[in-house]
This record gives C-alpha cells, structure tokens and sequence, in this order.
C-alpha cells in the first residue's frame, strides 16, 4: 500500500518550513550529529568547570593560582591554537576547492602548530609537579589537572584523527566520505579553540588577576 | 610486577554459597544457551543478520531482549531484598550477610534503571522512530550498532562482577566518601563505574543518532507539527540525553581520578568537597528519571489514541507539555537533597521549580482521558496497561509533588516513603509503558500478535503486585522505616514488610506469565498472523508497512500531508475517493552495509574495562588500542552500502499491497 | 535527494558546500576572525594584569571578552548565522549554551550555599581529620 500523494501535489514551494523537503543530504546529517556531538562535549566540559570554580580555593594550604601560572606561556599557547584555528579554516578552504597539496600544508601547519600548544601545556604540567604541585596535592590542583588536562587530552585526539584523515586523503583522494570527515575535523578543531578561550580567560586571567 | 594486575582467585568468592548459586546458574544459563545455539547450527544466521546488523528494528529488537533479560536478574534482587526484610525483624539476621545486602540493593537499582529501564526505552524508539518518521533508518546505522554493543558491555561487566570480584555496596548512586578507596577498597565501585561509563557512552551516542534522525530526517511533508507524538517524545528524550549523560561522564570521571590516581576531588584530604559529587550527580539524574519516563508517555498516546479511534485530544499543548517537561528537568535537581545542607531560600526554589514540572504532566493526563472520552476504546492488553498508568503514575506523582515540599522531605528522604515513590513513578510510568509498547509493537517486528489472555493475565498480576507490594512502603516510611536497611529492630514493621514480599512474590507471576505469553505465542503463531501489516487499525506510518517490515522500510518514500498520516489515507480510501496514483517507479534503493565494528568495538571495550577495574594495564592498554584499530578499519572501509534491485522492491510491495486491507 | 536551501550544515561555507562561486576571498573571511580574535585575546591579557581597571570589574571585563571571543570563532569559523537555513544550528547552540549556563551557574551558587551552611570551615575540619 503506498501511503503517498500523487507527486504533482506536492508543491516544492508548498514544502516549506523545517526539514519538509525530506531526508535532508548526508552530508548535513553527518556535520549536524557532529555539532550536536560537540553540544555534549561542551557540556561536559562546563561540568569541569563548575568542579573547578567550586573547588578553586581548596588549595589545602599548597600553592594556588598566582603561584602557579606563567602568563607568557599561556599567550604562547593561546596564539599557537588561535593560530592553528584559522590554518585550519584555510585547510577547509583547500578541501572545499579540491586543491590537495594545500590541503597537506595546511594540514602539516596544523599540526604543527597544535603539537607546539601541546608541548608546552605538558611542559607546564612537569614543572608543576616537579615543584610539588600535583593533582594528588590538593582539590583545587586536581581540578586544574583535570580540565585542563581533559581539554589536552581533547587535542592529543584530534592531533591523531588529522594525521588518520590526511592518510584517508592520500588513499581515498576527496570522496564524499571523507569530505564530510574532513567538515567534522573542523569543527571538532574550531570547538576546542572556544573551549580554549573560556579556559585560559577562566583559569588562567581570573586566577592571577591581582 | 603482577602481571595480573589485583587479579587472583580469591576474586571467586567461594566462601558465599549464595553467591555461588547465583553465579553458577547464571553461568550455567549462559553456557547451555551458547551450546543450543551451536547445536543448531545458527551461528552464521545470528552473525549475518543480528549481531552485525545496523538495521534500527533488529536493534531495536536486540536493545529489548537486553531490557528483558536484566528484568530477570534485577527482579531476583528485589526478590532476595523483599525476602531479607520479611524475616530480618527483631534480633533476626535472615540470610543476608550486611556485606552481600548492600550489593544487592546497589545492583537492583543500577541494573534496573541503567540495563533495563533504559535500554528498553531506546529499544522500542530505536523500532518505532524511523518507521514513523517515514524514513529508512537512522542518521547513523553503524553508530546505532556500536551503541547497542556498548550497553551490552556494560550488562557483561556488571554481571562479571557476580562471577569474579564483587560489585559496589553504595548503593546505586555511590556518593563519595563511602565510594572513595579509602572506603571502598574493593574493585565493586570500579565495576559500577567502568560499566557504567563504557554504557553511558553508548547511550549518548544514542541521543546524538536520534536527535539528528529526528530533525534532520522525515519523510517529504512531514513538518514538525504532523510527526507523531511518540517522535516528539523520543526528540525530548534523546535531548535530554545529549544534555545530561555528559554531566555523568564528568563525574563518574572525577571520582575514576580520585580512586586511581589519587586526586582529591571529593575526599576529605587535599579539601575534597563530597556535595560536589551529590550535586554533579544529581544536575545528571533528574534529566534521567525524565529520559525513562518521556519515551513511556509517548506510547501511551500512541496507544490511547489507536485504540479509542480517535485522534490525540490536543496535539500542540501535547507538544508543548512535552518540551516544558524536556527544559524544565534541568531546573529541580536539588530536590534529591534537601536535606543535604542548602538553606532554605535555595530548597525553597527547587521545591516550587518542581512543583511547576507536575503541571504539564497533568496536562498530558487530561488530553489522555480526552481522547478516549467519546471515542470507542477496545479493552486490549496495551490500553490496560495504559489505565493502569494512569491510576497508578498519578498517584505516583502525586507524591512526588508531596515530597517536593521540603519541611516533609525533611521527614521523609531516604524512607521508604521515597522508595515507594519512585517505584510508583517508574514502574507504573516506565515498566508500564514498555509492556504497552511492547504488545503493540510486537506484532510489526515479528508479523504476529502476541497471546490476548495470557497478556491480560499479566497485566492484572503486575497491577496488584504493584500494588501489593510498594503501598505498604508508604506506611512504613510514614512510620520511619529507612530505606536499604538489612535487618531492624521494631516488630510492627514486619506484617508490612511480609504483605510486601507478598506483592513481590504476585509481580513474579505476572513475569512469569509474560514468558509464557511469549513462548504460547511463538507457538501458536500461525493463528494469529498479521497479514496486513496493521493489526489494530493504526494511524501512524510504521503500520503501512508489512510485518515485519522489509529492511528499506517503505519501497517509495511517503509523502506525508498531515498528522496521523496513514489514518488519513485509510479514511480517504474508505470514502472512495480517488486517490492521486503514485506514479513514481520503483528504483534501487541503497541500504548501509552490516558491520562487525558494534561487536568487536565492544569485545574490546569489556576487555579494557575488565583490565581497568582490576589494574592490569597492559591489557587495558591492549584493549583500548584494539578499539582503536577497529575503528580504522571501519574508516578505511571500501563500501559501506549495499544495493537493493528496484524488482525486489516491487516484488516485496506487490506482495504487501495484496494483503493489505484496502 | 533534492539539494534544499533552506538548510545548511554547521561549518559550511556556503549553503550547498560546494566551492563557493561568489565574490571575495572566502580566506577574508578567516583572517577578519583571526585578527578580531587575536585583538580581543590581546586586550584580555592587559585586563588581568593591568593596574588602571577597578579591580572588582575585572572578572567581568574577562568574561564579556570571552564571550566576544568565542561568538567570532563561531561567526568567522564556524559560520554560524541566524537566517533561516542555520535555525536548527543555533537552536541548538541556544540549548547547549543553556544547558552550560543551568550547570555552572547553578552548581556555582548550590555549593556556595552549602558551603555556607557548613558546620565548620574545611581548613578546621580537616585539622581535625588529621588529628587522629
């Protein structure tokens, strides 16, 4: 039984209003599940943060903030992420325009450029606890550890998922799947600079601001 | 270094005999099933078209066998809890060492609410949705199959627990410090939170599939305000789920760092904060009660308005009650701990916030009892399962509302007056509603009806079971009985106490009764087949389809011009008017590919939770880095879908289109 | 399936993905959001250090930058607008940013109330932990 009206009666301007059209195209399925993937992952994250302002003056007489953080290293860090965002918009450009050695440059620059933020966040993270300031040292540390370490940890995979999708590049050529990979990456990447920018204005500005 | 990590055999505990007979049977259980299995020869048949299938409805399926069998083991716990409790008055000790009661009572509610409740609930929206949407499936097959597999990891690992180790004994919500290692040293609060991270992760995969499926995925014609209620239900549900199941994550994160890594979130040492964990957990279990519930209203009005003829009374202030209820969750939380500390400003706030939430709820009651006021209801085995939610989640609620007022919570929390509650609310709301769903949907997944006297048979021992058991709770908590107690002293609690056991000892009559409902049916199948693909004379779209459906689901996608979509196409046919030909010819359809990534994905994920939970960390690393080449594997994939000729669509809808009744 | 414009993806450039055929460089607008954000980065760092703000509004200059910041990732970035074939984008964006607001605000002022309610301070009653 076809459950269906004559295809001359449905009007394509009478198809208006959100998503009449039908199934609407696999490639904006697949970038809106992952923006509302990435929804999740912000929330999430804001659990950290609110674990982290709750518990950012249980410092159980160890160091705190102030003590802690070297500002010149997190502008570095800021302006290498911000800096790895906006090669990563270029490597889009690139994708969308099917031009493939931009697409590695751009790729190799952000990585580079990520893998340079990720160096000095764990170089950061040494120095702490060779100084003692451990995550096991107080609640407030723990927390620190923790978002900041989640939001590296975040980083660290999507240093990987770009080295596995300039593989799936180099085999595969631009097929949609891949294409639609590609859209995800970017906005994975562009989520985490926003995560970035609430952390280090969180963490780092107010907790040394005198 | 051990190489087994905490691992050895004084994991098995064989000092407990009663633990021993559980795990024995259980292994035994499992094991003849594997071996009949084998014996049959059906190994090739489940791989090809169940354990690797991305099909919504045999996942769909699968998520509600799931469901079924932890209804087992979590109804064994209530039984052995119903039993302590009639006995242990006095100086009684009953049977229940306090070490053995408190992982009971911690596995009951874990079990039932995360590997029943739950799954059950996303079994019967990942059957129903897409069907009713007038699509073909999900937004993500393959994702779909790796959820499923995800919570059948986490029911593995908690039952391993049985086996070898021992599961938590917080309670189902662990609060810290009594969860921390230092209270906790045991590997029972690491199986909770492994299995229950592994399985969350799978269910907020679940919201993500469907939220996207939903929004993003309807036949042509269908706007918002022509999808059936139960899609607007599941849409608030999965919703909810994107939005809270992150929150757990975090915590159950927070606590895995304290316990391995010895960070001090919630201890007491380094100015850990303990509330931090009540409150976290609590902005996550709020939203989840309503996640179990949502899915529940949504097959009552199905139901409701199937069977009374009738088109659902007040279609939009149904949608708006809906997505109150989805937006308001995320404001009462605090009411699960009154008693924790805040002042009174704060309690008073979330005590009004939550009084406010019962109101769209009465909303949708009333458009219920609308619908079926003036229509002409068939008394079939899913409407009295819908009367009997509405008597029973009503009062229910009605206590809720009760306890939502702080002074009486502050008599009231963690009494078996809340006990009784919350029972009220998810098993006349929940359990209720997934028989309802269960029955009406039945026949569209295996093409023929489930047995009528044995299905009422269990509605009416399930209803007096009910309440059998749980009404003399509300006394008892009235007369200051607290919850989780293994023994206690004052004698006048045990005639309650027993006239519960009662009603628990009824409950499993009706289970079992289910089980014969299921086996006379199979049966007698042939008598009761559903040839015409719509057993009830439906009005949404899964009932055009044949039973079961075809894995395209519709041969031409429908085009959709108003609610109730197939009902009105039926009217339309009955009045003879001429209906427009659909002149469009049958083409190839594309389905996606079935694939083992759900199943291996999972193999490795209780491989690496096993590995964590005991501290071995070579397999664990093992484990996770197996997950990992699965997932390549699947990214690297050269086809991914498989091509269906337009003559076997024409053939399958020719042979639907005789049958069906015109 | 029909190509509709009334939907776009989150992160497109333009409505049906394809290269963009129109004027401009599309890597304008990249680099306007790069050198917005890197101005709004910039001038977060001088508030926290500086002297010349009064002190009590310095958390909440932060934050309006912060904010400022992330709309231009998502404006410049992500591309997320408010014409009709991006509502489902926003909407959802809408409900996350609630949800964030709800967890950290509410958390927030929860545990300051009980912690306000607490018996001891944590200092003392970890002293006293420790005492035995």
């Amino acid at each position: 039984m076809n459950v269906a009206v004559a295809v001359h009666e449905a009007h394509p301007e009478a198809l208006t209003g959100a998503g009449e059209a039908g199934p609407a195209p696999k490639r904006i399925v697949v970038a809106y599940g992952f923006w509302i993937f990435l929804l999740s992952d912000i929330v999430m994250f804001s659990a950290l943060f609110a674990g982290y302002a709750v518990l950012v003056r249980a410092t159980a007489g160890g160091p705190a903030g102030p003590q802690l953080f070297n500002q010149t290293s997190v502008a570095i860090e800021t302006a290498c992420l911000l800096a790895s965002s906006y090669t990563c918009g270029l490597m889009s450009l690139a994708i969308v325009s099917r031009r493939r050695y931009s697409t590695y440059l751009g790729a190799a620059v952000t990585f580079a450029l990520g893998a340079a933020f990720l160096g000095l966040e764990i170089r950061e993270f040494a120095g702490m606890i060779a100084d003692g300031a451990t995550p096991q040292r107080s609640a407030f540390l723990s927390a620190f550890f923790a978002l900041v370490g989640c939001h590296g940890l975040h980083v660290t995979i999507g240093l990987v998922w770009l080295v596995v999708m300039m593989a799936q590049v180099a085999v595969k050529g631009f097929a949609a799947a891949v294409e639609r990979r590609l859209a995800c990456f970017s906005l994975f990447w562009h989520a985490l600079d926003i995560i970035w920018v609430g952390l280090f204005t969180v963490v780092y500005l107010m907790g040394v601001s005198p | 270094m051990n190489l087994l990590g905490k691992l050895d055999w004084s994991a098995i505990p064989f000092d407990q005999p009663i633990i021993m007979g559980a795990s024995a049977m259980m292994v035994l259980g499992v094991v003849a099933v594997l071996a009949w299995v084998t014996l049959k020869g059906w190994w090739p048949y489940l791989w090809r078209e169940w354990l690797t299938s991305v099909d919504h409805k045999r996942i769909g399926v699968m998520y509600c066998v799931l469901a079924l069998l932890m209804l087992l083991r979590g109804f064994a716990d209530a039984i052995m809890m119903r039993a302590q409790q009639a006995v242990a008055a006095g100086g009684a000790q009953g049977y229940l060492p306090p070490e053995h009661f408190d992982q009971i009572f911690s596995a009951h509610g874990t079990i039932m609410i995360f590997f029943m409740a739950m799954p059950f609930m996303i079994g019967l929206m990942n059957f129903a949705v897409p069907l009713q949407l007038g699509v073909r499936d999900v937004a993500f097959p393959t994702l779909n199959s790796v959820s499923l597999w995800l919570t059948a990891s986490g029911i593995l690992l908690t039952n391993i627990s049985l086996v070898v180790g021992e599961f938590a004994k917080t309670g189902w919500v662990a609060y810290p410090p009594l969860s921390e290692l230092q209270y906790s040293p045991g590997v029972g609060v690491d199986y909770y939170l492994w299995a229950l991270q592994i399985s969350g992760l799978g269910t907020l995969l679940t919201g993500i599939n469907f939220v996207t499926t939903i929004l993003k995925m309807r036949a042509p014609g269908m706007g918002y305000m022509r999808m059936p209620v139960f899609c607007w239900t599941a849409l608030a549900t999965n919703l909810l789920i994107v939005a809270a199941f992150p929150v757990l994550t975090a915590t159950f994160a927070m606590l895995l760092l304290d316990r391995y890594l010895g960070f001090h979130f919630f201890t007491f040492e380094g100015q850990g904060n303990q509330m931090m964990y009540v409150n976290l957990f609590w902005v996550w279990g709020h939203p989840e009660v309503y996640i179990l519930v949502l899915p529940a209203f949504g097959v009552f009005s199905e139901v409701i308005s199937t069977f009374s003829g009738k088109p659902l009374f007040g279609y939009r202030s149904m949608v708006a009650a809906t997505m109150a209820i989805c937006v308001l969750s995320f404001l009462v939380w605090l009411h699960h701990f009154f008693t924790m500390g805040a002042g009174a400003d704060v309690n008073g706030f979330f005590g009004v916030m939550t009084m406010i939430i019962a109101v769209p709820t009465g909303v949708k009651v009333f458009n219920w009892l609308f619908t079926m006021w003036g229509g002409r209801v068939r008394f079939t085995v899913p409407i009295l399962w819908s009367l009997g939610f509405m008597v029973t989640f009503v009062i229910g609620g009605m206590t809720g509302v009760l306890l939502a007022v702080p002074p009486a919570d502050f008599q009231l929390h963690n009494s078996l007056f809340l006990v009784a509650h919350f029972h009220n609310v998810i098993i006349g709301g929940t359990v209720f509603g997934a028989m309802a769903g269960y029955t009406y949907w039945f026949p569209k997944a295996f093409g023929f009806t489930l047995d009528e006297r044995w299905g009422k048979a269990s509605f009416w021992c399930w209803l007096t079971g009910f309440y059998l058991a749980f009404m003399p709770l509300y006394v008892l908590g009235l007369m200051g009985m607290t919850r989780r107690m293994q023994h206690y002293d004052d004698p006048s609690w045990r005639p309650w106490l027993i006239l519960a056991a009662l009603g628990a000892l009824v409950i499993m009559v009706g289970i079992a009764c289910q089980i014969v409902q299921l086996v006379v049916s199979i049966r007698t199948r042939n008598e009761r087949r559903d040839a015409t693909g719509d057993p009830w004379n439906g009005r949404t779209l899964e009932w055009a389809t044949p039973s079961p459906p075809p894995a395209w689901n519709f041969p031409l996608l429908p085009h959709v011009s108003g609610m109730d979509a197939f009902w009105t196409w039926k009217e339309s046919a009955r009045a003879k008017q001429p209906v427009a030909k659909d002149d469009r010819d049958y083409e190839a359809i594309e389905m996606p590919k079935n694939s083992a990534t759900g199943f291996v994905t999972a193999f490795f994920a209780v491989v690496t939770g096993f590995a964590l939970i005991w501290h071995i960390w070579w397999m664990a690393a093992l484990g996770m880095f197996g997950a990992f080449v699965t997932f390549l594997v699947f990214a690297f994939r050269e086809h991914d879908e498989v091509e269906i000729p337009a003559r076997v669509i024409a053939q399958a809808a020719g042979a639907h289109q005789a049958e069906a009744v015109p | 399936m029909t190509i509709t414009p009334y939907d776009r993806a989150p992160g497109d450039t333009s409505p049906s993905g394809r290269p963009l055929e129109t004027e401009g460089s599309p890597a304008l607008v990249y680099t306007i959001g790069l050198l917005l954000a890197v101005l709004l980065t910039a001038t977060s760092f001088w508030v926290a250090n500086t002297s010349l703000l009064w002190p009590p509004g310095v958390p909440l200059g932060l934050a309006v930058l912060a904010i400022a910041q992330m709309g231009v990732h998502l404006v410049f970035f992500l591309h997320i607008t408010t014409g009709p074939d991006n509502t489902n984008n926003t909407l959802a964006l809408a409900f996350g940013v609630l949800i964030v607001a709800l967890v950290i605000a509410g958390s927030v002022v929860i545990m300051d109330n009980l912690n306000a309610n607490m018996v001891m301070p944590m200092n003392e009653l970890m002293n006293l932990h420790m005492q035995h």
